[in-house]
């Protein structure tokens, strides 16, 4: 099934002229609204005018993260805040987090893109969804609601946590379609086992899973496990949230909503845009949203794009599932953990110089993340329980600032394996 | 007042040897010693004859060490021996934070090594007391 198969299924030649239409829009109202796009346009020497071709896009500068966080909170909005209807946000690596807004029309559109989401994932009028991403601040749980909802399935909103109370309200609902995120459908499958719960006993047929890389390989498990069609999603807050992009039955790649945004591949050193079908960072410009466009966003996610036909009749170009960052950014249960958000805690803590390492693994279907930290001559104490206490505290601050619970450990002086006189700040030993 | 060393220590094989060796080959005899631990790491207190030197050869190889003041006295080796001293302490108001023992060569008295919160106010209890208070000089030297 396709959600909307006028623009899902467009011919590529008035996809084209649709992008550019809604491009030269989006490109005047940033230039006229906002001063950040304006100054950045006119110091790469383009203005507006200046793009006459999709190709001329190229010309325009890229946005990062920092420039929102540069703008915090609403520098880079377009409307005012009475236009403004939500906000969602992001944890920041400095304290400072990453807010986003929608208008009453970018609420809509997100809909429509989850809409497409979820019925290229099995979802009708008739199912029942569960929504196990968490609800918040966090766009997953709220992005996938308003989609099944907009679909007319029969929304059941958990949110996360509680999972034995999850399987039994699936089976007692009689859930046909489950979103979450993909360590979480393992842990809701070994649930299961634990319950003495098979398969057979609940009406789940398929599930769409985001929020954090996962392999092919854990895709078969959680299909075998259980007994559905399991597939992936794709999106970023920045962008607009889930439903950026997502498979279809074909599970050959994501197709990303080409009518509403602009995607490129780019070589990440050089910043050149590369030519399709080469693997390189992933480049999205918005051509609909209202309050906060985005030109030329580096989402830094690794992949490729494809324009080649697929047999689901979709005609939007398909990026293959996300393989890697070009940041040091770490996805812990849906999380985003930079290394250098637990640095900036260990330096209020009055580190000066703090050694530390992430080791992230995935223990059953949960991942684990323990944070090890050189002990330094200001930390060290005497006593055990003074060292325990500054364990704690950094937990208790990890898990306050980025909502992840670590595992801290104390660890002797120069122990972190150093290259070049650097401490190396991540192991994932993760094999999705 | 007596310098001890107190050594950080992750739990893991070979840690304890590898400070044994360093301390050995600079010459450095340890008189005493004693492990505070949890499940990750331990607190390794050494009672030497050089403390500073030490505590600079471990620092040399990468391992946080650092010196605290401990008092060292001497209780009379029978049983009560120890807890008489410890009364004279309590009825002051003094906290032990933490407490082991040394053996003393000529072995009629126990050697009793302790950390307190307030050190000066225990060693004058002690002194008041006249419980022995055994000299850096004679521990370090011995």
């Amino acid at each position: 099934m396709i959600w909307n198969p006028y623009y899902e299924a467009i011919d590529r030649e008035k996809l084209y002229t649709l992008q550019f239409l809604r491009l030269k829009q989006t490109l005047e109202r940033v230039y006229q609204l906002v001063p950040f796009y304006r100054e950045s346009f006119k110091q790469a020497g383009a203005e507006p005018g200046d793009i006459r071709s999709l190709d001329d896009l190229q010309k325009l500068p890229f946005t990062v993260k920092n420039d929102l966080r540069d703008n915090f909170p609403y520098g880079l909005f377009t409307v005012d805040l009475n236009e403004v209807v939500r906000i969602h946000s992001s944890s920041g690596t400095t304290g400072i987090p990453t807010v986003v807004g929608y208008t009453q029309k970018d609420l809509d559109t997100w809909a429509e893109l989850m809409a497409r989401t979820l019925t290229a994932g099995g979802a009708t009028k008739e199912s029942v969804v569960h929504i196990a991403y968490g609800y918040g601040l966090f766009t997953g749980g709220l992005g996938a609601h308003y989609g099944a909802e907009k679909i007319g399935a029969t929304v059941v909103p958990i949110s996360g946590g509680q999972t034995k109370r999850q399987v039994k309200m699936m089976k007692d609902l009689g859930t046909t379609l489950l979103a979450c995120t993909p360590s979480y459908a393992l842990f809701i499958a070994e649930t299961m086992e634990e319950m003495d719960l098979s398969p057979k006993d609940l009406k789940l047929r398929s599930g769409v899973f985001g929020a954090e890389p996962w392999s092919e390989n854990m895709r078969h498990v959680i299909e075998e496990k259980l007994q559905i069609d399991a597939y992936d999603i794709y999106g970023l807050s920045e962008i607009i949230g889930p439903g950026v992009s997502y498979e279809c039955p074909a599970k050959a790649g994501l197709h990303l909503s080409e009518d509403h945004f602009i995607p490129e591949i780019i070589d990440s050193v050089t910043g050149k845009v590369l030519p399709e079908g080469e693997k390189g960072e992933l480049v999205i410009t918005t051509i609909s949203k209202e309050a906060l466009p985005m030109i030329r966003y580096r989402t830094r996610d690794i992949t490729t794009l494809t324009s080649e036909p697929c047999a689901c009749g979709r005609t939007h170009m398909r990026m293959k599932k996300v393989s890697g960052r070009t940041d040091d950014m770490l996805i812990i249960r849906g999380v985003n953990v930079f290394p250098s958000q637990i640095e900036s805690i260990l330096l209020e803590m009055g580190e000066t110089e703090p050694h530390y390492q992430l080791v992230v693994d995935r223990v059953g279907s949960l991942d684990t993340l323990q944070v090890l930290v050189e002990v330094s001559e200001q930390m060290f104490s005497d006593h055990v329980r003074g060292l325990e206490t500054l364990e704690n505290k950094i937990r208790a601050e990890i898990d306050n600032l980025l909502g992840v619970t670590a595992d801290v450990k104390l660890v002797e002086p120069k122990s972190i394996p150093r290259s070049e006189g650097k401490a190396q700040r991540v192991v994932d030993k993760r094999t999705l | 007042m007596i310098k001890q060393i107190s050594v950080f220590l992750e739990n893991k094989s070979g840690r304890l040897i590898r400070i044994a060796q360093i301390l050995g080959e600079a010459k450095i005899n340890i008189r005493g010693l004693s492990i505070a631990d949890t499940s990750d790491f331990g607190i390794l207190r050494l009672i030497v004859d050089q403390p500073e030197k030490a505590v600079k050869e471990l620092k040399d190889n990468d391992i946080m060490a650092t010196l605290t003041d401990v008092i060292a006295i001497e209780v009379p080796d029978r049983p009560g021996g120890l807890a008489e001293v410890l009364v004279y302490l309590n009825k002051a108001g003094i906290n032990i934070e933490y407490i082991y023992s040394l053996i003393d060569k000529p072995a009629q008295n126990a050697m009793i090594m302790m950390r307190v919160e307030q050190i000066d106010r225990a060693l004058e209890v002690l002194e008041n007391n006249n419980i022995p208070i055994v000299s850096s000089k004679r521990i370090y030297a011995f």
